[in-house]
């Protein structure tokens, strides 16, 4: 099962290597993983999106990320109340057919198409996971060239 | 008045209370070594750098203080991560000091430039690159603070050699906290009295203790809670001398080569009360078929050791000594002589035994005969391997840090610098290595930092020719094929002798009392090459995969 949890950290060099070998040297598995400095520049807060078959893994993974040093603290998500984000950017394919067909979408997401010329255009999307896969199975036909998208953020309500 | 770096680590070391550091200098660490030159601290110079790392090792199990070490950028700094590794999976307080290259050349594949701190990432506690000289202070003060407390464990200090020559006035701070760090963990007494409950109930109760015992000096109160309850112990590895062995509750070693009795009991018991310990794989054998029927109280400091491996019903997170103290309050006799009768029983059957007639040295006799001159107050350290096992059966160990090995990482070459490391922290004690002959041969350099330094500790070596453990395996599993086993060395007494230490062969056994009693009347290094049966296997032992009471040389 797939787990939003994040962590709290000081924001020294290193963390994030922290976080990340740490993972690794486990086996724990990462999904997706975002970090940025807090309303306090001495913090900053890693968005962690993790696997765990079993609740005996995600125990594990939580309290081996409290023993870090540097981690302030660690929140699992899942059981509570909360608002997730991604924002992805998708590169796809245009044609004289794309135009109409890109701004329907775009409608529909509440996305934007940041530019539009003969060969290719670029779409910003934000929004839960479940919506950007919508909105991405909608592209594929048109035919998606490039795709980057930031990690999920989470925050409690 | 202002200081250079490479000063202001010595004050703090010196705030610290080191007075022995081993190290080995290099081109990045010069500033450190010189101020080191007239600082009140024995600088005991290794002949390699892993020797410095294990040394400190075994001076902090020794005595219970940080140990520390110090090493040079790149090969130095590399040198010392066996024994950073062997540190950390057995939670021993440690500072390491590394030379960097400049700060300026870091990341440019400078002279004798390694990533220190990416590489001991995953094998320390914590550690630190000093960029700014203002830090220096304060991460030493740190770095002592987060080695010592807690689950204690090793931590490097990366410091460039341009900061050890900047100066800058020393302040070194009084308190610290961190608000990611907090190892003061207030007692869980709704756990403790849970755990109380469970207790009163058990007929078959065991207590497992592990090497958190020793870190915390809990043994008085391991002690006192076994006998209130009434209850057998059993200690892991780790744990010897956390617990007397002489008493009659106790049950000795448990695990892959632990004694029949003591595997039986947790099997049949009713009740595990785990006590700084971690249920590694070496002790619970087949995870699937550990202690079907017993309940699990986990008392421990660090929580990610809470079903980890085996589930916990009750888990009471705290330091040991506090946590059994509390125990101790509230507890009371239980009603075990049926379930004690039945442990007598087991150890009436199946004794822990070796083959003792005949005029071939058994390396288990060697070991016997060296607790029984030793009268068990010696410290003792121990390679890797067949000798490591036999030091732990045949030595009844009653006092803590008395036993000092290489448990998690099972780190062959670490006995011979850790006894030299533990005699400076213990210069009181007899210190014994009991060494295997391919064990001793992997810092056997160390004999010169051992005569240089006159530290006079004594090297048993059980010499029997073979990587030994490696090939009882072989033998039991791998059809008796050799493969890469049989090892030669030099002319141990010859060597110890060139070095200007002591040389004792024993050939015979009724030589070998006599010998162990000269040994230790020299007043100097002595090497002694005990000439054993070649093909001597430690028994019992419960084969990789299996459920521990499936031992072999178990009960019929």
């Amino acid at each position: 099962m797939k787990h939003i949890i994040y962590a709290l950290v000081e924001n020294k060099p290193g963390v994030l290597a922290r976080i990340s070998s740490l993972f690794s040297a486990r086996g724990f598995n990462i999904d997706s993983l975002a970090v940025g400095e807090t309303h306090d520049p001495t913090m900053s807060r890693v968005s962690l999106v993790v696997d765990a078959k079993e609740e005996k893994i995600l125990d594990q993974i939580k309290k081996q990320l409290e023993k870090l040093v540097d981690v302030i603290s660690v929140t699992d998500l899942t059981k509570k109340k909360f608002f997730e984000r991604e924002l992805i950017l998708v590169k796809v394919k245009t044609n004289k057919m794309t135009k109409q067909k890109l701004e329907t979408l775009v409608k529909k997401f509440s996305a934007t198409i940041l530019s539009y010329n003969e060969k290719a255009a670029v779409i910003e999307a934000i929004g839960e996971k479940k919506l950007l896969m919508e909105l991405l199975d909608c592209l594929q036909p048109i035919g998606i060239e490039e795709l980057v998208r930031t990690g999920r953020i989470a925050i409690a309500q | 008045m202002k200081k250079t770096g490479a000063e202001i680590i010595v004050e703090s070391l010196l705030k610290e209370g080191v007075r022995v550091l081993f190290g080995y200098p290099g081109g990045s660490v010069l500033p450190l070594t010189d101020a080191l030159y007239d600082a009140p601290i024995d600088f005991i110079l290794v002949r390699h750098e892993q020797a410095a790392a294990h040394a400190a090792d075994g001076y902090a199990r020794a005595t219970g203080k940080v140990g520390v070490c110090m090493a040079t950028s790149g090969p130095g700094a590399t040198n010392l991560v066996t024994g950073l590794a062997t540190a950390h999976m057995d939670s021993i307080p440690m500072v390491a000091i590394t030379g960097q290259v400049n700060s300026t050349l870091i990341g440019n594949d400078a002279f004798q430039e390694a990533d220190i701190t990416g590489i001991t990432r995953s094998i320390t506690k914590h550690n630190y690159l000093v960029k700014d000289i203002a830090e220096l202070a304060s991460t030493i003060k740190e770095a002592f603070y987060i080695a010592s407390t807690g689950r204690p464990g090793p931590v490097v200090i990366d410091v460039p050699v341009d900061i050890q020559k900047q100066s800058m006035e020393f302040n070194y701070p009084e308190t610290i906290k961190m608000r990611s760090y907090n190892p003061e963990i207030a007692l869980p007494m709704d756990q403790i009295k849970k755990a109380a409950k469970l207790i009163e109930k058990s007929k078959r109760p065991v207590v497992y203790a592990g090497g958190g015992i020793i870190i915390s000096q809990a043994h008085d109160e391991l002690l006192e809670f076994a006998v209130k309850i009434n209850a057998p112990v059993t200690t892991t590895l780790m744990g010897l001398g956390g617990f007397p062995e002489t008493n009659e509750l106790a049950l000795g070693m448990l695990g892959m080569h632990g004694t029949v009795y003591a595997n039986h009991s947790i099997m049949e018991s009713d009740l595990i009360i785990a006590v700084g310990a971690r249920f590694d794989d070496r002790v619970t054998g087949r995870i699937d078929k550990f202690a079907p029927d017993a309940k699990v109280i986990h008392i421990d400091i660090d929580p990610t050791a809470i079903s980890k491996n085996i589930r916990v019903d009750i888990p009471v997170i705290c330091d040991a000594k506090q946590g059994l103290r509390a125990l101790n309050k509230i507890v009371k006799r239980l009603e075990t002589d049926a379930w004690l009768k039945k442990i007598h029983g087991w150890k009436t059957k199946a004794p822990l035994q070796y083959q003792t007639s005949g005029q071939k040295i058994r390396p288990q006799y060697v070991v016997e005969q060296i607790y029984k001159i030793t009268k068990g107050d010696a410290i003792i350290c121990t390679e890797v391997g067949q000798n490591q096992m036999w030091a732990a059966q045949y030595y009844n160990y009653t006092k803590p840090r008395t036993w000092i090995s290489s448990g998690g990482l099972g780190t062959m070459g670490y006995g011979f610098p850790a006894a030299i490391g533990a005699k400076l922290g213990r210069p009181d004690k007899i210190v014994f290595d009991i060494a295997g002959d391919g064990s001793i041969q992997m810092n056997i350099q160390e004999l010169a930092t051992a005569v240089a330094n006159k530290v006079n500790v004594k090297i048993a070596i059980l010499n029997n020719g073979y990587l030994g453990m490696v090939r009882q395996w072989q033998e039991l599993f791998y059809n008796r094929r050799y493969a890469n086993t049989p090892i030669t060395g030099p002319d141990f007494v010859k060597l110890a002798e060139s070095y200007g230490a002591a040389g004792i062969r024993v050939k015979k056994k009724a030589d070998v009392a006599a010998a162990i009693k000269q040994a230790i009347a020299i007043p100097n290094v002595v090497f002694l090459d005990f000439v054993v049966e070649p093909e001597e296997n430690v028994f019992p032992m419960v084969p990789a995969g299996e459920a521990i009471d499936r031992m072999i040389g178990g009960m019929a």
